[in-house]
């Protein structure tokens, strides 16, 4: 008797079941779609990607409701994979309801899944992804509000010129983003006349031991770190402990205070620890210490790197969908939705005001350096700015 | 004595197969799920009722030409015009596509010869990684820094090269397969799965690595973009022609995309289907089948049991180039993060959960899980996420769904549920949910005796058990 | 049939301290030699330019002032790898299955202590401790950390492995898979439900991150000062501890003798009385508990750990496993040192002598390529007699 073949059916029917309660939508919902790795290791970013546009809709979709629709977050898991990523966005895609997309966190999993937008006019504000391709399509539905990898690696060197630093060993995390910058920190080091002594990239989250036998022996005046926080500050405070006294570098990915928390004072001692960032402190943007302080009373923990970005995000987006559909006077069409992103002038993010260029990077990106004041986590938002550089991207 | 829920399943299913009702259900269902679909792209139970119905073409008795009718009407026809409606069910299909015929080449590995093989993906990373270099600027490429290319960099070769790529992926891949196939000749069992998770550890790290010294692979900035084949208009033009009233409006050329790739999967996938029914059938496969069970026995009545266990390699590994290539040109861009230890994992599920060694089992699995991943998790958490937007709570526990931890979305639990999967299945049903038929054969054997003695809701486990991946000898079939 | 005694209990604790000591020498003696050949042979090559110019050294010389650290760093590295290798291997001996799961029994461990520790920071206590209370909760640490992976790892034998028992050998390593992958969610839900974040950080205390100087040398350029942090010592000096104990319990003890008797044979030790279940139980727990308290190691010397962070030391024991021999316990200590010593070489040296075209990312490459070979030509480990004549 073939009693396997039922329960197939069986499966179906259960799954069917389970999911009878998420029909079409109701008249009058606008979604926004977030897309983050909100599972497996990289899951704790993306999920305060996810979890900043939530607090973004959730604080202000005001103006929309007092218009008569409802804004709600459609939160996708890519896995930082793009076969999930791409499948996603085509099921962003078939719902009329969304009007915009924020995300991704992977470069690799943004380019294939914004072919899909693209296609559907539908915009994408992406809050981390700093690969240069990203905008280098030239798509209209394609923006970010962070930096480039190869802008803000240059940042980078030339504040470590401006140190009269003559050495660097220069390493990366061994990821899109960590390498992408990274490379760029080298190249424009090197034009500047410092000594890159060494490059090399690692997987490693851990145990650093094998890879600072060389890095002590070299004798960097700065060693750059391309990545992560949760890399970058153990490399540190193991490198402290081992007896290392120059100067750290870092990129916006350092920008968290679970920093301090790993890293501690080791951070503090020697040369200090400095890193590159595109969203300021909370004494140049008020709007950010009102956003850590709501994000922890909401999710209980500090944001992590591009939570702040992600709130952005969704702000710009609920502000365009509110302009075309005051232009409008109905429920606007992606495409209006897409236009309204980029003719939005000096929109007041909290990490910075907000003006995209034809290519959807921001005009000119604010890039400030700062340097870690306090091994105290709880004192992060007190570190002290360095250097203010503003730099348009490559056209 | 009253009737146990399988006798009256199977009066059921008697009924289902009892004259012209195959052809009447299976049509049925097929039309209205296609037209609950058509009506409600998006709805979730109406798409399951659409894969179930044409799946029982399949499962019911009916004779081989409506099977085969049955079949091209959905791949050919409905699924391309449900598709051009939702775009997002034709990634799915595409993606079971995929996936089928990467599960169908591990189970010539696994299912037929009985080598467990972890580190598949690294065939596929080959096909892909293979059309990736060449169908990209990447040639010109080797010396810049990676992820960057000088403006108008030419491609290295014209999109078209795409068809003939697909069987060199095949063939690349099989060489792969036969370099990985060597150490088969000393080691077996665990320590092979050992090896081959190594090994495909080994690939994807070089494929993050191989950056510099020569910038061959992008390292983890990745390769894009990637051509896709050309696509004339005219097609475009011919395809809008005939399914624009169906449709209800035109495709673009971005849409068809998506239409073309799914049919070169399904093409692939029926040729790969073909193949391993063919295999199956053929000495080589009875010959995989009596080394799985007994290789010395094999081995005494001269059967040359490396040249076929490499052989198994290499033929599981061209499927998974041939797809591997499909992928990169569908993408349009590929990175290591791709062809990890869990994809590999993920497709020893679907072979293990639809039923080691049964193809149509394979299947199911490839069409469960990828479900399972794309729709149902997603869906769950997104239904989640609406109703902790809204007021809405748990009467008799007064608990509002506002307060539901983020942290409990099913979506975010990937691993925990294959995870459970894996080892439910391999507690309670490790031959599959479709066992092998050759197997399934021994299944009703063994069940008819056991089911005298035993009380019923006993035997499945026992029964199932002893004809899992068996070492027993009953050499019957070979 | 011979009684345990006194001076034999002494010598079956002696013995593997001996050979621990003969390892460590052994390995570090024979990579340094091949070190120092390579670096004789590229005197006058392009690396050896570019250290003249950039470190004013030759890479003679170069490579004679890394070594000491590098030794370092990889016997520490070794210990760990030789404590989780146990585990693997115990299981292996008795059950002949890879628990794949292990890397999972290890990360619990690793969250468990330094959950507990973490809790006794909040409570204010640990930074009160003196230097010896801090040794003090680091051992209750390893306590607390070494119940809970022994008692998941006999969990998880009853639930998931003992009903396979006697299925054929893939059955319940994919269902060892299956766990593993579990585990790891279980985990990550566990620690993300309490404060949204799922890695953990050591809480800082002791003196675990003092250095001590052992010497310098003297080169060209500035003197390279060796130093070894407390924490690497704790670390060896821990896992030493662990594998004599064990060592003892298996050779020297009743319990011990039962072990091996499953592992021989389970069928003729059921008909000898003794309870195979339980003594796999007993495996379990031991390889789980020793596992444990490997995670809490792994996280005092590295400091951060998040559910994944089994997987990679998983991978790099089981290969040391292997590479001493599955099964046999010494095999695992000689594997995880060579293992250790290895990777912390390759790391230190690779990028260097192929002037920057390829680094210590290809260390993994390399453990991995070791387990393949090994596995190929010597199945059986560079120890592994025991099993050869089972498999």
């Amino acid at each position: 008797m073939r009693r396997s073949i039922l329960l197939f059916p069986a499966i179906l029917a259960v799954a069917g079941l389970v999911l009878a309660g998420c029909g079409a939508p109701a008249p009058k919902v606008i979604k926004i779609a977030t897309q983050s790795p909100l599972s497996g290791g990289m899951s704790a970013v993306g999920t305060d990607i996810k979890n900043g546009a939530q607090l973004a809709i959730e604080q202000l979709s005001g103006p929309l409701t007092k218009l008569g629709y409802k804004v709600e977050l459609a939160p996708f898991d890519d896995q930082g994979n793009p076969d999930t990523g791409v499948a996603n966005a085509k099921s962003i895609v078939a719902d009329p309801a969304v009007l915009a997309v924020v995300g991704h966190y992977n470069s690799g999993v943004q380019i294939p899944s914004s072919e899909e937008y693209h296609s559907a006019n539908l915009v994408n504000i992406s809050p981390a992804n700093t690969n240069p391709k990203v905008t280098e399509r030239g798509y209209e539905e394609v923006n970010r509000i962070c930096g480039r990898d190869d802008v803000q690696g240059a940042v980078g060197a030339q504040f470590a010129a401006s140190k009269g630093l003559k050495s660097a060993y220069v390493l990366h995390d061994k990821t899109a983003y960590g390498q992408g910058i990274a490379e760029y920190f080298k190249r424009q080091a090197e034009q500047l006349g410092i000594k890159v002594l060494g490059f090399e990239g690692t997987e490693e989250k851990a145990n650093f031991d094998s890879i600072l036998s060389p890095i002590l022996s070299a004798k960097p005046e700065v060693i750059y770190f391309g990545g992560m926080f949760d890399q970058a500050a153990v490399l540190y405070k193991q490198a402290r402990q081992k007896g290392y006294l120059g100067m750290y570098l870092s990129d916006d990915g350092f920008d968290a205070s679970d920093a301090a928390k790993i890293g501690g004072d080791s951070l503090l001692q020697g040369a200090g620890t400095y890193f590159s960032t595109v969203s300021g402190p909370a004494s140049v943007y008020p709007g950010t210490a009102k956003f850590v302080a709501d994000f922890k009373a909401k999710f209980g923990s500090e944001p992590q790197p591009f939570a702040a970005q992600a709130f952005d995000c969704a702000a710009i987006a609920l502000k365009a969908i509110e302009t075309a559909a005051v232009a409008a006077k109905k429920l606007p069409a992606r495409a209006d939705v897409t236009k309204a992103v980029r003719a939005l002038k000096d929109f007041p993010g909290i990490t910075g005001p907000v003006n995209f260029n034809n290519k959807g990077d921001l005009v000119k990106a604010k890039y400030f350096i700062i340097q870690v004041s306090s091994g105290d986590p709880a004192q992060w938002s007190a570190n002290k700015i360095d250097q203010t550089l503003e730099i348009a991207p490559p056209q | 004595m009253k009737p146990t829920l399988r006798e009256r399943l199977g009066v059921l299913l008697a009924f289902c197969n009892k004259g012209r009702n195959p052809y009447w259900l299976t049509g049925g269902l097929i039309i209205l799920g296609f037209v609950l679909v058509y009506l409600s792209p998006r709805s979730i139970p109406a798409f399951l009722l659409f894969v179930g119905g044409s799946s029982l073409a399949y499962f019911l008795e009916m004779k081989k030409p409506a099977r085969l009718a049955f079949a091209v009407l959905v791949a050919i026809v409905l699924v391309p015009i449900l598709g051009a409606r939702n775009i997002f069910y034709l990634e799915v299909i595409f993606q079971i596509a995929v996936f089928s015929a990467l599960a169908l080449g591990l189970n010539i590995v696994v299912g037929f010869s009985g080598l467990l093989n972890f580190g598949y993906m690294a065939f596929y990373a080959v096909g892909a990684y293979l059309w990736g270099f060449f169908g990209s600027q990447q040639p010109f490429l080797l010396h810049e820094i990676p992820g960057t290319a000088p403006p108008g960099t030419p491609f290295f070769l014209a999109p078209d090269w795409f068809y003939l790529f697909i069987f060199l992926g095949i063939i690349v891949a099989a060489i792969v397969g036969l370099i990985l196939g060597l150490p088969v000749l000393r080691v077996r069992g665990d320590y092979l799965a050992v090896i081959t998770l190594a090994f495909g550890e080994i690939v994807r790290q070089l494929l993050n690595n191989l950056d510099k010294p020569l910038n061959l692979t992008n390292g983890p900035q990745g390769i894009s973009p990637i051509q896709k084949p050309t696509l004339t208009p005219e097609v475009v033009a011919f395809f809008n022609q005939i399914f624009e009233p169906l449709v209800g409006r035109p495709v673009t050329a971005n849409q068809f995309y998506n239409i073309l790739f799914y049919l070169i999967a399904v093409a692939v996938v029926i040729f790969v289907i073909i193949i391993t029914f063919r295999l199956d059938d053929s000495r080589i496969g009875r010959a995989w089948t009596a080394i799985r069970e007994d290789e010395l026995a094999a081995s005494a009545m001269g059967i040359p049991a490396n040249k076929l266990k490499l052989g198994a390699f290499a033929v599981g590994a061209s499927f998974a180039g041939a797809m591997g290539v499909l992928f990169a040109a569908s993408r349009t861009f590929i990175s290591p993060e791709s062809f990890t230890f869990l994809a590999s994992v993920n497709v020893l599920t679907m072979v293990i959960l639809g039923g080691i060694g049964s193809i149509p089992g394979v299947i199911v699995g490839a069409v469960v899980v990828t479900i399972l991943n794309l729709q149902v998790l997603q869906s769950i958490s997104l239904w989640l996420a609406q109703l902790r937007q809204s007021d809405a709570f748990i009467p008799i526990i007064n608990f509002h769904w506002k307060d539901l931890s983020n942290q409990l979305d099913p979506s975010k639990y990937q691993r925990l549920v294959f995870g459970i999967i894996l080892v439910l299945m391999m507690i309670y049903r490790p031959a599959g949910i479709l066992p092998a038929g050759r197997r399934q054969r021994e299944l009703e054997h063994v069940d008819s005796v056991i089911d005298d003695e035993v009380d019923s809701s006993i035997a499945p486990g026992a029964a199932s058990s002893s004809g899992a991946v068996s070492k027993g000898k009953e050499d019957d079939h070979v | 049939m011979r009684k345990i005694l006194a001076s034999e209990a002494l010598r079956e604790i002696l013995l593997p301290l001996g050979r621990m000591a003969l390892f460590v020498v052994g390995a570090g003696a024979l990579f340094s030699a091949i070190m120092f050949a390579l670096a004789f042979l590229a005197q006058g090559s392009g690396a050896d330019k570019l250290l003249l110019e950039t470190h004013k050294m030759g890479i003679l010389e170069y490579t004679l002032g890394q070594l000491p650290q590098v030794l370092i760093d990889g016997m520490t590295l070794g210990f760990v790898y030789a404590a989780i290798a146990l585990g693997y291997t115990m299981v292996y001996g008795v059950l002949e299955f890879i628990n794949f799961a292990h890397s999972e029994i290890f990360a619990i461990g690793a969250f468990v202590g330094v959950e507990f520790l973490i809790f006794m920071d909040r409570l204010g206590v640990l930074a009160a401790a003196g230097p010896l209370g801090s040794y003090m909760y680091l051992v209750l640490a390893l306590a607390v950390a070494m119940i809970a992976s022994g008692s998941v790892a006999v969990l998880m034998e009853r639930t998931a492995y003992r009903p396979l028992r006697n299925s054929p050998r893939l059955v319940p390593l994919i269902s060892a898979i299956g766990v593993s992958f579990a585990l790891q969610d279980v985990i990550r839900m566990v620690e993300s439900l309490t404060t949204g974040q799922f890695y953990r950080v050591i809480p800082t205390f002791g003196n675990f991150d003092e250095r001590v100087a052992l010497f310098s040398i003297p080169t060209g350029g500035a003197p390279i000062a060796v130093n070894i942090q407390v924490k690497s010592i704790v670390v060896i000096v821990a896992a030493v501890l662990m594998l004599v104990a064990l060592n003892y319990i298996v050779n020297a003890t009743k319990i011990g003798k039962a072990i091996r008797s499953v592992a021989q044979d389970r069928t003729t030790a059921a008909l000898m009385g003794i309870g195979v279940n339980g003594i796999i139980s007993f495996t379990f727990l031991i390889g789980g508990a020793l596992g444990g308290a490997a995670g809490v190691l792994y996280a005092l010397k590295f400091t951060r750990i998040d559910p994944f962070v089994g997987f990679m030391p998983g991978m790099k024991a089981f290969t040391a496993a292997v590479l001493g021999g599955i099964g046999n316990l010494t095999g695992a200590l000689l594997g995880g040192i060579c293992l250790g010593m290895l990777e912390s070489f390759a790391g230190a040296y690779l990028g260097t002598f192929t002037m920057g075209r390829f680094g210590s990312e290809y260390k993994d490459i390399f453990a991995f390529l070791i387990l393949i070979i090994v596995i190929i030509f010597k199945p059986s480990g560079l120890l592994g007699e025991q099993v050869s004549q089972k498999a």
